[in-house]
């Protein structure tokens, strides 16, 4: 074969097991969805979501855990957003002179990929074993730290993306620089900064590991923050590691619960940016 | 007369029009935006300071949680591979070995996977495709870890354990050295498949990054390629990926963080052994699936601690593959002149 | 080299800004090298020169917007209205209160027109809102764009054309009434057209305020300045008169640049 003969085949070659790597990929998200919803849909109903998690044996619903998520998600987003807003306004708009921003970033980078359960133990070791018991609390922390770092991270390319000329525009009429940064930068990263946010609680929703020596679980209907509450990742570990059908039953449906959320989210982040971000 | 001067005509201005503001602004409001200014500065510091302080908390409680272990066992923690919680007697060498075995074996399938759906979507994909494909691939992303934890258990490792593993173990089982690691029962649980579901996990990172890095080569440089009669795969190989190593390295280091912290997925199907054993069929352990299965049982200081200390090695190894790769990348960027 | 400075020949002219012995640093580098130069006032003054030759780095010391980056130093001084702006103890938000600056690239915030144009008024005064649309009014008739875009003041001020957008850039400048204007390039990024409207405006302008503009196109500079500064590498070449300047300048430099010699 000579040496033009060769390359073709090798380009050929390459660009085929390009295309089998392509439906390597494709064949296993389809596998996946495809199990989520044939065992979780025979679980879906309206007692899903009216009815508390059963004892082992009988059926129920999952009223409870999917309430617990909601409200740990939501508290913890609103703890970690505003932390990790400020942050990112730091990082942004005063990180060009001293050490602080340089350093803050690779540590939250280190956070960013620091793994889930490690912050998980983190928050057990400050908090629950102070207060001597698993709470809402504890959860609603260890995501809220999850939360910051990809705050601050998305917080930060926002603004570091709206053009300079804007702000020297305020400050040339006379604008004092908090008032640069609030009134106009922030405003005009807007919709990157909310999609930041967006995308910070897509990726609590999902997680189980901070939340198992944090918030733990409960069976019953709680809001008290002050106590273990149920949530689904928890309950989802929980009820399909058991050999009760039902559990299982019901583990396949939060399962497909949590996938609908998080893949929803995904879009509405993707959506709202493409339709809000203004061309500079 | 302009039109311009022909409509400001109609307006006439007031006496107060010819003066100026600038003269009327009292000094007291301008210290006062000054301070705000200051007290603004002052807040969002604080708030960066907490992301330090939130490092240096990590570190000092694991520190902390872990004396009592490292005084009991010292360094050879981390060589021992003796668990056993009855005699309080505590080795972290299996968690460890299946924390980095895992991660490698995702590396070792996402890597070259990732590389070619990034060459598919780039290259040889019609452009209306690219959009849902991609976003197909990321949708892989966006799946819980807990659902790829129970789909492998449920459904992929019975498949895997029934059909595969058997071929495996006759094929390469039978090779002289290789085939110690394709040895034993096939179950379809332990480190080769929870290695897998890793691998399916990190591709959309991966993948995504490259083709990030992929879509911003500029036009001209491959074009000058194709000029001198180069095939694409030619352009890929000897012109973007050299081009894009930074990127691609970043994007591994991407996929590897995950896959060494990832801690649902794993626990389902790694078969929670701890025990050591040169083939990869068998069941293992990594550090998160064995802190996800033992915390919150955990009874004594000492099992705590020890714990506790498996995972301030996990956030160690994190830390230093990160350090790395940043150090990596920094070097790469100062040898090309800063290019991304 | 020394600059040489005509001296306007009516002596009544205020000079509204003087510049005594300005040099500018972008860390080490010398960029500009003892301007020595007087603005009048309610004149329009053009800087010209070709890329690179210091114009806008000298527009930018008038109100100090190189404070907002580390490494950009200005040494000498700067007087406007006898007061040296170069002062450290100099109020920068006052003196951008004082001097006011459109910029090459058409900058509308993120609001909607009104807002635009108020945010620099509520910045120092707190009108009550008859009299906050009255000068949002007033500065959008004197900017020529009032009648474009009274039926949609309230949609946001990115939703306009360039030429437009750029108007409400020079209606926000004026709206706060200051008593210098900054003209960084206002019409290259702009059609024809539009750039036409931006220098009939210029013209109206400079009735109230004293107006100094930076271009890189020399006939824009004839057609629109009364005095005109020649620069190059950081150097004032030459200063006078605009008609003087273009049809006999006292430099061979300056003659060389107009005549499309060089740059």
């Amino acid at each position: 074969m000579n040496l033009y003969t060769k390359r073709l085949f090798v380009n050929r070659f390459n660009l085929f097991v390009s295309l089998l790597a392509m439906l390597f990929g494709l064949f296993w998200l389809a596998w996946i969805l495809y199990t989520l919803v044939v065992a979780g849909f025979t679980a879906l109903g309206p007692s899903l979501f009216l009815q508390m998690t059963p004892p082992p044996g009988s059926s129920g619903g999952l009223l409870n855990p999917i309430a617990g998520s909601l409200l740990m998600a939501a508290v913890g987003t609103l703890i970690g957003t505003p932390v990790g807003i400020m942050a990112g306004i730091y990082l942004a708009e005063f990180g060009s002179r001293g050490w602080l921003a340089p350093v803050t970033r690779f540590i939250n980078d280190v956070l960013l990929s620091a793994p889930s359960i490690v912050v998980g133990l983190f928050i057990y070791e400050v908090y629950v074993v102070h207060t001597r018991h698993f709470s809402a609390w504890a959860g609603t922390m260890a995501l809220a730290l999850i939360v910051v770092p990809v705050v601050i991270r998305t917080t930060e390319n926002m603004l570091r993306l709206v053009p300079d000329s804007l702000r020297e525009a305020a400050a040339a009429l006379g604008a004092s620089q908090w008032k640069v940064i609030t009134l106009v930068t922030v405003r005009a990263a807007k919709a990157g900064i909310v999609t930041g946010v967006l995308l910070a609680v897509a990726r609590i929703s999902g997680e189980t590991a901070p939340l198992l020596f944090t918030a733990l679980n409960n069976q019953f209907w709680s809001v008290d923050m002050n106590a273990p509450m149920a949530n689904l990742p928890v309950v989802i570990f929980q009820f399909a590691m058991s050999p009760y059908d039902s559990w299982q039953h019901l583990a396949w449906a939060g399962a497909l619960i949590i996938t609908l959320g998080v893949l929803v989210l995904n879009i509405l982040a993707r959506v709202f940016f493409r339709n809000r971000t203004p061309t500079y | 007369m302009s039109a311009v001067a022909q409509t400001v005509e109609g307006l006439t201005p007031s006496p107060s029009d010819r003066s100026t503001v600038s003269r009327s602004i009292p000094d007291a409001s301008l210290r006062r935006q000054h301070r705000l200014d200051q007290l603004f500065r002052h807040t969002t510091r604080f708030f960066a300071f907490l992301v330090l302080a939130l490092l240096v908390g990590i570190l000092a409680s694991l520190l902390i949680g872990s004396i009592p272990a490292f005084r009991a066992f010292g360094f050879s923690f981390l060589t021992t591979s003796h668990w056993n919680p009855v005699t309080e007697e505590f080795g972290a060498l299996v968690p460890i070995v299946g924390t980095l075995v895992t991660s490698a074996i995702a590396l070792l399938i996402g890597i070259p996977v990732s590389f070619g759906i990034a060459l598919f979507l780039t290259e040889l994909s019609p452009p209306w495709l690219r959009r849902p494909l991609g976003t197909a691939i990321e949708l892989l992303a966006a799946i819980p870890s807990i659902i790829y934890g129970m789909w492998g258990l449920f459904v992929f490792a019975p498949v895997f354990g029934d059909h595969v593993l058997p071929l495996l173990i006759g094929t390469l089982g039978a090779l002289p050295v290789l085939g110690q690691l394709f040895r034993g029962a096939p179950t379809g649980i332990g480190i080769l498949t929870a290695g897998i579901i890793l691998a399916i996990m990190i591709i959309p990172f991966i993948s995504a990054v490259m083709r990030d890095v992929f879509e911003i080569v500029p036009a001209v440089l491959k074009e000058s390629a194709y000029a001198l009669g180069s095939t694409t795969w030619e352009v890929v190989w000897n012109v973007v990926l050299p081009y894009t190593k930074v990127g691609v390295v970043g994007g591994v280091m991407l996929g590897l963080g995950r896959a060494l912290g990832e801690t649902m997925a794993v626990t389902f199907v790694i078969g929670n052994a701890h025990k050591l054993s040169p083939s990869l069929l068998a069941p293992g352990s990594s550090i998160a699936s064995t802190l996800a299965n033992e915390f919150t049982e955990a009874v004594g200081d000492l099992y705590s601690s020890a714990l506790i200390e498996l995972g301030l090695i996990l956030f160690f190894i994190t830390f230093v593959v990160l350090s790395l790769s940043k150090l990596l990348l920094l070097r790469l960027a100062r040898s090309e002149g800063q290019r991304t | 080299m020394n600059a040489a400075v005509l001296q306007p020949a009516e002596q009544a002219v205020n000079q509204k800004i003087r510049v005594k012995g300005l040099d500018f640093y972008y860390g080490a580098f010398h960029a500009l090298k003892d301007i020595n130069l007087e603005i009048p006032e309610r004149k329009v003054t053009a800087f010209i020169g070709p890329s690179g030759c210091g114009k806008s780095t000298l527009l930018r010391t008038f109100n100090r917007m190189y404070a907002l980056y580390p490494n950009q130093e200005a040494r000498g001084e700067i007087l406007l209205d006898g007061e040296n702006i170069l002062a450290p103890s100099q109020d920068l938000n006052r003196l951008r209160a004082k001097v006011g600056m459109v910029f090459q690239k058409p900058t509308p915030f993120p609001m909607s027109i009104y807002d635009n144009i108020a945010f620099g008024v509520r910045l120092y005064e707190t009108l009550p809102g008859r009299e906050m649309d009255e000068r949002v009014e007033w500065a959008l008739r004197k900017a020529a764009l009032w009648d474009e875009v009274k039926g949609k003041i309230k949609q946001s001020g990115t939703s306009l054309s360039g030429g437009q957008q750029q108007r409400l850039c020079i209606a926000r400048a004026i709206a706060v009434r200051p008593e210098v204007l900054l003209l960084d390039e206002p019409a290259s990024a702009l059609d024809p057209i539009s750039t036409g409207r931006i220098e009939e405006l210029v013209h109206e302008l400079k009735a109230d305020y004293t107006i100094v503009i930076v271009t890189h196109n020399m006939q824009q500079a004839a057609r629109v300045s009364d005095y005109t500064a020649y620069m190059y590498l950081g150097n004032l070449v030459e200063f006078g008169v605009t008609d003087e300047i273009f049809i006999k300048p006292k430099m061979k430099e300056t003659e060389d640049y107009i005549t499309g010699r060089f740059g």
